[in-house]
């Protein structure tokens, strides 16, 4: 739902580091972006399209790894991830536990960029 | 040679601009000694009522600032505003949460050393303002009974950012399906710290035991 401003962020970080390495041409960029996040793929691209218009970084293709979520387990501290669209009530499969604190899953991360 | 693929490593985190200032807008907040509350929900869930109906019970113990936001209206800052209490109308213009250089601007429009509570009213929307740190010291968030009780499965990240869940409109119950014994048990399942109050803010209802939970955050905080 707000693809808008998170695409801005990355175009300008993007953008920053393309002039910091005197770069002519973005040919993609590599995100991990958690599974906690709502974010659509299709929609950031298209929004990155539209933000990139006559920059660098014009056409550059977005690659985006998805990072499962992470539980650390209340009740045994046993780490374990979870599809947290599909299981709406996770249990710890090591002690049967639910709940617990979030490790990972909400990134919005770039990696890296490959330019020309 | 010249047209060869280099790889630059950026290694960047995209909201760490936003969490960045968020922390610096919370570090300026303590030494003002003003304490900055994220009122999030979606939208009817009842939060103007709900902050009108925390301030009339706080008018006398803390001094308050209100921000609110929305897309695009002035009618929840008219509201406040009525009730003798500063508020500032942030318009987001199509924007669907609150980020933290937006606060910043309704925080410089406030006098702080005039506030001891400034409450933040984020857009109507259980969604995006989970994302983004606002640089409040506390989130609080609505469910009201109309909306059901799966709201936890819906929206988990909401869910499990907030310090505190206000379950409004208590006075709804008897009408209603609502499983308040099932959503109680979702919603520690993703968040086990959060504080939870039944509330109605238009009778009144738990506006107390809500009240003296956040004067004891805010006097922690502000050190008084």
């Amino acid at each position: 739902m707000h693809e808008l401003p998170v695409t801005e962020s990355i175009l300008q970080i993007v953008l920053k580091h393309a002039t910091a390495n005197q770069v002519r041409t973005v040919v993609s960029i590599s995100l991990r972006v958690g599974e906690m996040s709502d974010l659509e793929d299709e929609w950031i691209q298209r929004y990155f399209d539209y933000l990139s218009k006559g920059t660098v970084a014009e056409g550059a293709k977005l690659k985006i790894e998805r990072v499962p979520v992470t539980i650390q387990c209340a009740g045994c501290q046993a780490a374990y991830s979870v599809n947290i669209r599909m299981d709406k009530d996770p249990k710890c499969p090591q002690c049967g536990a639910t709940g617990g604190k979030l490790l990972a899953g909400r990134e919005y991360y770039i990696k890296d960029m490959e330019v020309r | 040679m010249m047209d060869e693929i280099r790889l630059i490593e950026v290694k960047e985190d995209i909201l760490s601009d936003n969490k960045g200032l968020a922390d610096r807008l919370r570090a300026d907040l303590k030494k003002s000694r003003t304490f900055l509350m994220n009122l999030m929900s979606s939208p009817g869930a009842g939060k103007t009522t709900f902050i009108l109906a925390t301030l009339a019970a706080l008018k006398s113990t803390l001094r308050i600032g209100v921000i609110e936001a929305d897309i695009d209206s002035m009618v929840d800052a008219e509201r406040v505003a009525r009730a003798g209490v500063t508020a500032i109308q942030l318009r987001t213009g199509g924007f669907c949460h609150l980020d933290a250089a937006m606060v910043a601007k309704g925080l410089e429009a406030l006098d702080l050393s005039l506030l001891d509570l400034v409450i933040i009213e984020n857009v109507g929307n259980l969604v995006c303002p989970a994302e983004f740190d606002t640089g409040a010291v506390k989130n609080v968030m609505i469910l009201s009974v109309p909306e059901g009780d799966d709201k936890p499965l819906k929206y988990p990240l909401m869910f499990s950012v907030c310090d505190v869940l206000i379950v409004n409109k208590i006075d709804y119950l008897p009408l209603s399906d609502f499983d308040l014994a099932a959503m109680r048990e979702r919603v520690l399942k993703l968040n086990p710290g959060i504080k939870i109050f039944e509330v109605s803010a238009k009778n009144g209802t738990g506006i107390e035991a809500w009240t003296s939970w956040l004067v004891q955050e805010a006097s922690a905080f502000i050190d008084r």
